[in-house]
């Protein structure tokens, strides 16, 4: 059984958060509370599977498997369902188990079926150093946040959709309440933007010492991502940007960091 | 001597209209005496009442259809109810469907609101009244303790309970879906008609955090606010209040909106991230439809709370079948246990 490779092991963990789909779709078509206990050990299942499938990944190439876009989709899915997994036992916040595992079957997914993002070929980009390893962890499990953040966002809309166009039954009836919606996004909103300046902060004082290490497209790109996230916290901080509006600019800014996502990734030219 | 026979005689909404009812009811005063009575009746074993505003129902074990008989004949002197009326308007049954009957009841299949859930309370309260009296046994003690387990089972496995079916539940549903915890919630109610008082008691039983009653006269709103353990608003400090609170139902018999579209637009500049639910009861409107256009503010009428709440009947109907079927199954089932027990007396 351990002769599988770790794209087999990131396939075994896809399949359960497939799985985690499929039964949270019938449960919902049917108008039946799927239990949250079943969801979350359907999604653990995942989780553990594709850490161990990121571990073999990690001993293969001797390092945090960040190295290209499939690793990137790949650790971005693991942060997020990473982070669910401390969430969903705190919060309870209903239906978010069956849009994580949506989701996180979504990136794995998508990830495993382009060959081309996971080349054989790769640059060594962390150098041996550890900090530097540790930044792009820490950014990309910031990634991971914004990918839950997503998925609130998402949660709000829809739940904004049902109480104004009075649509109350279906997937409608099993959301949580907006409030609770708007309280856990702007925690994870704070989380991200902290974890991401915490990262910029560690990579910058190597960038520093040898500018060149970077190159500008991946230093644009990340910058501005980390500036679109922070001036949106701000602006709900200071209630300028709010409710339904706040969750459409999560949405976007998400779907622009995952459509920057190749660009980074292939800033790391192979030698 | 002979298994007890399982029995059960009543009688409820279905054919008893609620003047006979109401003279058919147990006051609380007098249920102790006629339980009793009843209880020591030769051939009686086992005996427990179910007095709700909607059914007198006793459910018992006893030696014979004569015994049965006599409880009938005492329940009607006891309450000076003719017995041929009694016999035109009750039911009884005996074995197998005496405890589908129950299970039925407990489900809350057989309410007048579909699926409500205060009946398996009302069950409970008669079969703990009945042990306190001593006059459960081994077949009563094994049908009541199995009806709420499978009644519990039903509400669980089918949609029998599903959604609000009453406008004031179903508004406090809707508040629930906004603000999730209500106990951080104003509420402000304009007007102090009845179907406000009653959405406002809704939302105290759901906990909400503090209740304010406004209405054009000061004493009308302060007088219901004394019953509600609310406080008063002065109308004319309506409009400029308005954004500290969170729910605001209007039940006023205003000929005009009390609400315009300004009041609510600058109720909600001054909580942007808030939201702001409006709940329109009133006829005339007490509040501007076009409200509902601003971001953060959701509006309910009267029409829309009612279609919401027609929903969730015909969604609980359309669950009756399968709560049926899983009703006699497990009374089927809970028979056999019965019959093997005691005899269960056919």
């Amino acid at each position: 059984m351990l002769q599988f490779t770790d794209r087999t092991w990131l396939w075994f963990a896809a399949a359960c958060y497939l799985a985690g789909f499929v039964l949270g779709t019938v449960a919902v078509i049917r108008e039946r509370k799927l239990s949250r206990a079943l969801m979350y050990f359907i999604i653990s299942a995942g989780f553990t599977l594709q850490t161990f499938g990121l571990y073999l990944r990690g001993l293969e190439v001797k390092g945090c498997p960040l190295g290209n876009t499939f690793e990137l989709f790949q650790f971005i899915a693991w942060s997020a369902i990473a982070l669910y997994l401390v969430i969903g036992a705190t919060f309870r916040l209903s239906l978010l188990g069956y849009f994580t595992s949506v989701l996180a079957a979504s990136l794995t997914l998508v990830s495993l079926s382009f060959p081309s993002w996971d080349p054989p070929a790769r640059a060594n980009i962390f150098g041996g150093n550890s900090w530097i390893e540790f930044h792009a962890a820490l950014a990309l499990f910031s990634y991971g946040v914004f990918c839950l953040l997503t998925l609130t966002a998402l949660m709000y809309v829809l739940q904004v959709f049902s109480l104004k166009r009075h649509h109350l039954h279906g997937l409608f009836s099993f959301l949580p309440s907006i409030r609770e919606l708007d309280h856990i996004s702007l925690r994870l909103l704070t989380a991200g933007v902290v974890l991401l300046t915490a990262s910029l902060g560690v990579g910058a004082v190597y960038w520093l010492d040898d500018t060149t290490t970077v190159n500008a497209l991946k230093l644009t790109v990340t910058v501005s991502v980390w500036a679109a996230y922070a001036v949106v916290l701000i602006l709900r901080l200071r209630d300028r940007l709010v409710g339904k509006r706040l969750s459409w600019a999560l949405l976007i800014l998400f779907a622009a960091l995952l459509a920057t996502l190749p660009l980074v990734s292939g800033s790391h030219a192979a030698p | 001597m002979s298994s007890p026979v399982l029995f059960l005689l009543g009688a409820s909404h279905h054919k008893t209209p609620l003047e006979l009812r109401e003279k058919l009811a147990l006051s609380p005063e007098r249920l102790p005496a006629f339980h009793q009575t009843a209880a020591t009746l030769p051939g009686i074993r086992e005996l427990a009442v179910l007095n709700t505003c909607n059914r007198v129902e006793f459910y018992g074990a006893a030696d014979s259809a004569e015994a049965v008989q006599r409880l009938r004949e005492t329940f009607c002197t006891f309450q000076g109810f003719p017995s041929d009326a009694f016999a035109t308007i009750s039911h009884h049954a005996a074995g197998l469907p005496a405890i589908e009957h129950l299970l039925t009841v407990a489900s809350g299949l057989d309410s007048q609101m579909l699926g409500e859930t205060e009946i398996l309370g009302q069950v409970k309260d008669a079969y703990a009244e009945a042990q306190s009296r001593g006059t459960t046994g081994p077949v009563l003690n094994r049908v009541f303790q199995k009806a709420f387990q499978h009644a519990k089972y039903v509400r669980t496995h089918t949609a029998i309970n599903a959604g609000h079916i009453s406008v004031a539940n179903v508004a406090v549903d809707l508040a629930l879906k906004i603000f999730g915890d209500l106990s951080s919630t104003r509420i402000l109610l304009l007007g102090a008609g009845d179907i406000g008082e009653k959405t406002a008691k809704a939302f105290q039983s759901c906990g909400a955090g503090s209740l304010t009653v406004a209405s054009r006269t000061l004493g009308r709103a302060m007088e219901l606010a004394t019953t509600l353990n609310a406080t008063a608003l002065p109308w004319e400090h309506v409009a400029a209040h308005l954004g500290e609170y969170s729910v605001v139902v209007g039940s006023t018999a205003a000929p005009d909106v009390v609400v315009t579209l300004a009041d609510a637009t600058a109720a909600i500049k001054k909580r942007p991230s808030e939201p702001l639910f409006f709940i329109d009861l009133a006829l005339p409107r007490d509040i501007d439809a076009a409200v509902a256009k601003l971001e953060n503010v959701f509006l309910y009428n009267l029409d829309d709370l009612a279609k919401i709440a027609d929903e969730n009947l015909a969604a609980r109907t359309a669950e009756v079948v399968h709560a049926r079927k899983i009703v006699t199954e497990k009374s089927a089932a809970l028979w056999k246990q019965i019959e093997s027990q005691v005899g269960g007396g056919r």
